[in-house]
């Protein structure tokens, strides 16, 4: 694979220019600036809230100072609470490009809109023409996402992506799997794959605290198209989804935000700890996608029965589609038909082998089909966390 | 086993549907045959036998619910007669019933 190098040795597959609004009020500025240059790897993400809040602030930190990504602007309204200095600050640090647009003081909407747009195809042209260095298996994290699951993906998909991750796992990469609402009643099947018994520990606790906080929300991680599909409870839903985590021993727990430290097979809890304050942990698939994103994904597998066409914004998003009658409807969106396993014309491993040959290629130039289709979709909202235990991560 | 249907892992006490059934087909259930009420969609689950109120569903080998009425080998197991044993699953009226 040819990579870009960063400052703190870790090297991206792509070389964006991130435009982030650092509060609703500055979304269409930062939507207007990146939208002429869109189909040349400009991005937007953004926080749309204007209270304070250390997750969001560490999501963008950690977005902003991703490998994928080459050089950042800033769009900030000039009012919002956000704490643009510690943003900024760490993103020079990191040795990338950075420039700060406050609207109120650049003269309003057209002058920021002017300013913003010179700026960037100014880096643009900087980093495509920045050398490349070779980039190995090892040096990979992938992330693995399910969404629009139905009776399929339990059976196709999520399995043949986790035979992908034992592939890239063995090769040295560090992959990570989540949800941990979607994992409820797997807990003890899962704990007994823990490297560690005080990892195990925290493994059960985590899925515990995800079944406690949708039991007060009311519904679990659950939707309807999930029942028309097949899927009768959470559990079953888990049981699908878990099988995305291959065979491979848990080295590790992780929260949004944190780099895995070494290879090896990673858990991301996503659930809020301490009390309820925020709603929903992840209000949608994309808010799971910036999560794995931002814990250092360069690459994320999203395995789907009904038929998302999600892309994301920094990394690409591989579609494994898991029902073959979805994937005839929607082969336009798909990068993989893992329904071929339904059908019997395939086995799992060789649709694990094709997805693990999918990252490697996308380390080579190619491109994803919601890449291609210029799907950018990110969303970042409300959450608290404390810090991981000692007993998370590997030795 | 009926090449329409899946078994899972062999504790189970579904199967899983691998190509859309049509009311009156006949499928074939560990050598039981039984006919199909109403259609039933792929990836959906069918009984491998009986299973009483209140008896776990077994899927993949492991429990993924609580049957909530008796259920006859053959039937159709969905969110009409069993549940979660951990939160509700959300299901939208069906467009006769929204109106």
């Amino acid at each position: 694979m040819k990579a870009w190098l960063r400052s703190d040795g870790r090297k991206g597959i792509r070389n964006i220019v991130v435009v982030a609004y650092l509060v609703e009020c500055a979304h269409h500025v930062a939507r207007e600036i990146a939208w002429s240059l869109r189909e040349n790897d400009v991005h937007t993400i953004g926080f749309p809230g204007c209270y304070p809040n250390e997750y969001a602030q560490k999501m963008m930190e950690q977005l902003c100072t991703h490998p994928n990504v080459g050089a950042v602007l800033l769009v900030s309204l000039g009012c919002e609470n956000f704490n643009k200095l510690a943003l900024s600050h760490a993103v020079r640090k990191s040795g990338r490009p950075l420039n700060t647009i406050t609207i109120q003081a650049t003269g309003g909407t057209r002058a920021s809109i002017n300013a913003g747009r010179e700026w960037v195809a100014a880096q643009r042209a900087a980093l495509d023409a920045a050398p490349t260095v070779d980039m190995d298996v090892s040096e990979l994290i992938v992330g693995t996402v399910c969404g629009g699951s139905d009776g399929t993906s339990g059976i196709t998909g999520n399995p043949a992506a986790g035979r992908a991750f034992d592939m890239l796992i063995e090769q040295g990469a560090a992959c990570i799997f989540e949800e941990t609402g979607e994992l409820i009643g797997c807990e003890h099947i899962m704990a007994a794959r823990a490297a560690t018994p005080a990892l195990a520990v925290e493994i059960e606790g985590a899925v515990a605290k995800a079944a406690r906080y949708y039991a007060a929300m009311g519904y679990g991680s659950f939707s309807s198209g999930n029942a028309d599909g097949g899927l009768s409870t959470i559990e079953e839903k888990s049981m699908g989804a878990y099988a995305k985590s291959g065979r491979s021993p848990i080295v590790g727990m992780i929260k949004p935000g944190d780099v895995p430290v070494k290879g090896g097979l990673y858990l991301l809890d996503v659930v809020p700890d301490g009390d309820i304050r925020f709603g929903y942990p992840n209000i949608n698939d994309n808010a799971e996608i910036a999560e794995l994103i931002a814990c250092g994904s360069h690459v994320v597998l999203f395995v789907t029965g009904r038929g998302s066409v999600v892309g994301s914004a920094i990394s690409p998003v591989i579609k494994i589609c898991a029902n073959p009658e979805t994937y005839r409807r929607m082969a336009d969106d798909m990068d993989v038909d893992a329904g071929r396993i339904l059908d019997g014309e395939a086995g799992l491993d060789d649709v694990g082998t094709e997805i693990r040959d999918l990252v490697l290629a996308l380390g080579s130039g190619a491109r994803t089909r919601s890449e291609e289709l210029g799907h950018q979709e990110f969303i970042l909202t409300y959450k608290s966390f404390e810090p991981i235990g000692p007993a998370c991560l590997p030795a | 086993m009926d090449t329409r249907l899946l078994l899972l892992d062999p504790r189970d006490n579904v199967v899983v549907v691998r190509a859309h059934l049509a009311a009156g087909d006949a499928v074939l259930i560990d050598n039981s045959e039984h006919v199909i009420g109403a259609p039933v969609a792929m990836a959906h689950k069918l009984a491998r036998r009986d299973i009483a109120s209140g008896e776990k569903v077994l899927k993949y080998g492991a429990p993924i619910g609580v049957a909530t009425t008796d259920i006859p080998a053959g039937a159709h197991v969905h969110v009409h007669n069993m549940r979660s044993d951990y939160t509700p699953s959300f299901v939208l009226p069906k467009e006769a019933e929204a109106s």
